[in-house]
């Protein structure tokens, strides 16, 4: 998977680590904001409320 | 036997690989003398072994200066005794595989090079998979942090406007008991000296996910601060800002304060006041601190573990998760109002000047 991608990333190089760069910070990004927080209230960390 | 099998067709192809690489080499950089070496692919004992050594790249030593059994003709010969090399040149990528392949033993090949595409996703998915928790950790731990804290920030600067403006949304008007708080709405700073002297945060009406991700929430159905029942408020314990990341290090006597826009409202931990153990229960019967089930609603109630008795004092009751990290039971905290509030226009309290 990651040989593929290093491979389709154009230019010489220093452009493809830019490439990888860009690409890790776009997937944490979409971690952070979107995957995360949506996950977190269906993980059982963090019921601080008492309910019946 | 098939180990050997595989060992043999290993080095098979490791050797065409490198033939096939000294013929582009060759190709490039000689190309009046070597182009049949391009045939070398096919046919390895046409051309010495060591024509073979010397195009290929210096790592590997064992082909490009030991001495080569002339006439020999096949290349995996020196390297094939001489232990296990590293299989595949540099890159090793499927598809020079499939350059270099063609002659009779082509299938196997593709089947070894599917399985070592194999393996290696799946190492790469481990791989990832444990950044991705790692991720979430930094996430919970810190990230949800910083968005607390500028809610918190947002909630504070609010709430002394709405105070300066001469609001108060937690003192119902008389006969007006019934009103409303929007969910979310900040209604009061809470402060914990013992927690340090700068703790405060922006309690908000409510206790659903989105409450609670912007600060300590207010159970609705429990009284105001300083109403004769139990405010009762939930917190994060680790993550979203942590608020009461250390409420298990309340001493009984240890001052919890709330404040609201006249008043600062001044609570003590219940518990045995003279040596400072929470756990043990006060005048009332209520300890200071407790550990229960996540399902006992009781402590929330007007008088905490009895529910259906009208109240006649002023509580304060904390829940967060416990242990941390875990949703398996509640810490909570049970204070009482001391005194008379102490009007804001006579400035910090006691409590709070340290």
């Amino acid at each position: 998977m990651y040989s593929w991608i290093w491979r389709k990333l154009p230019g010489g190089m220093p452009a493809k680590v830019v490439g990888c760069a860009i690409l890790f910070l776009a997937a944490v990004a979409l971690l952070f904001l979107v995957v995360f927080p949506w996950a977190e209230p269906r993980l059982p960390f963090n019921n601080v409320t008492v309910d019946g | 036997m098939p180990k050997d099998d595989l060992v043999e067709q290993l080095h098979r192809f490791r050797d065409e690989q490198r033939a096939v690489r000294a013929g582009r080499q060759a190709a490039g950089h000689r190309p009046a003398a070597r182009q049949p070496a391009m045939s070398l692919a096919g046919r390895p004992d046409q051309e010495p072994a060591t024509e073979v050594g010397e195009w290929l790249d210096p790592g590997t030593d064992r082909l490009a200066d030991g001495p080569q059994p002339a006439g020999d003709g096949d290349p995996a010969g020196p390297t094939g005794s001489g232990g296990d090399p590293p299989i595949g040149p540099g890159d090793g990528e499927p598809g020079d595989g499939g350059s270099g392949g063609g002659d009779g033993a082509g299938s196997g090949e593709v089947w070894i090079e599917r399985l070592r595409t194999g393996v290696r996703g799946v190492g790469q998915a481990f791989i990832t998979l444990g950044v991705v928790i790692l991720l979430f950790v930094a996430y919970e731990l810190w990230i949800t942090g910083l968005f607390t804290q500028h809610k918190q920030g947002q909630l504070k600067t609010r709430l002394a406007q709405e105070w300066n403006s001469g609001e108060d949304p937690t003192v119902a008007e008389p006969g007006a008991k019934a009103r409303e708080i929007p969910l979310g709405q900040g209604i009061a700073l809470i402060r914990i000296p013992a927690l340090g002297l700068d703790y405060a945060r922006a309690v908000v009406e409510g206790t659903g996910e989105a409450a609670l991700a912007e600060g300590p929430g207010h159970y609705v159905s429990t009284a105001m601060p300083g109403q004769i029942g139990n405010f009762s408020v939930a917190g994060h314990r680790v993550g979203k800002g942590s608020p009461f990341l250390d409420l298990d290090r309340l001493r009984a006597g240890d001052s919890i304060v709330v404040e609201t826009r006249q008043y600062y409202y001044l609570y003590r931990v219940l518990g045995d006041q003279r040596t400072g153990n929470p756990g043990t229960p006060g005048p009332a019967g209520v300890p200071g601190l407790e550990i229960v089930r996540p399902t006992d609603v009781g402590v929330i109630a007007p008088v905490p573990n009895h529910p259906g008795i009208t109240p006649d004092r002023r509580l304060l009751t904390l829940t967060t998760c416990h242990p941390k990290f875990s949703a398996e039971q509640r810490l909570i905290i049970h204070a009482e109002l001391q005194g008379v509030p102490w009007p804001k226009s006579k400035g910090l309290p006691p409590a709070l000047t340290g």
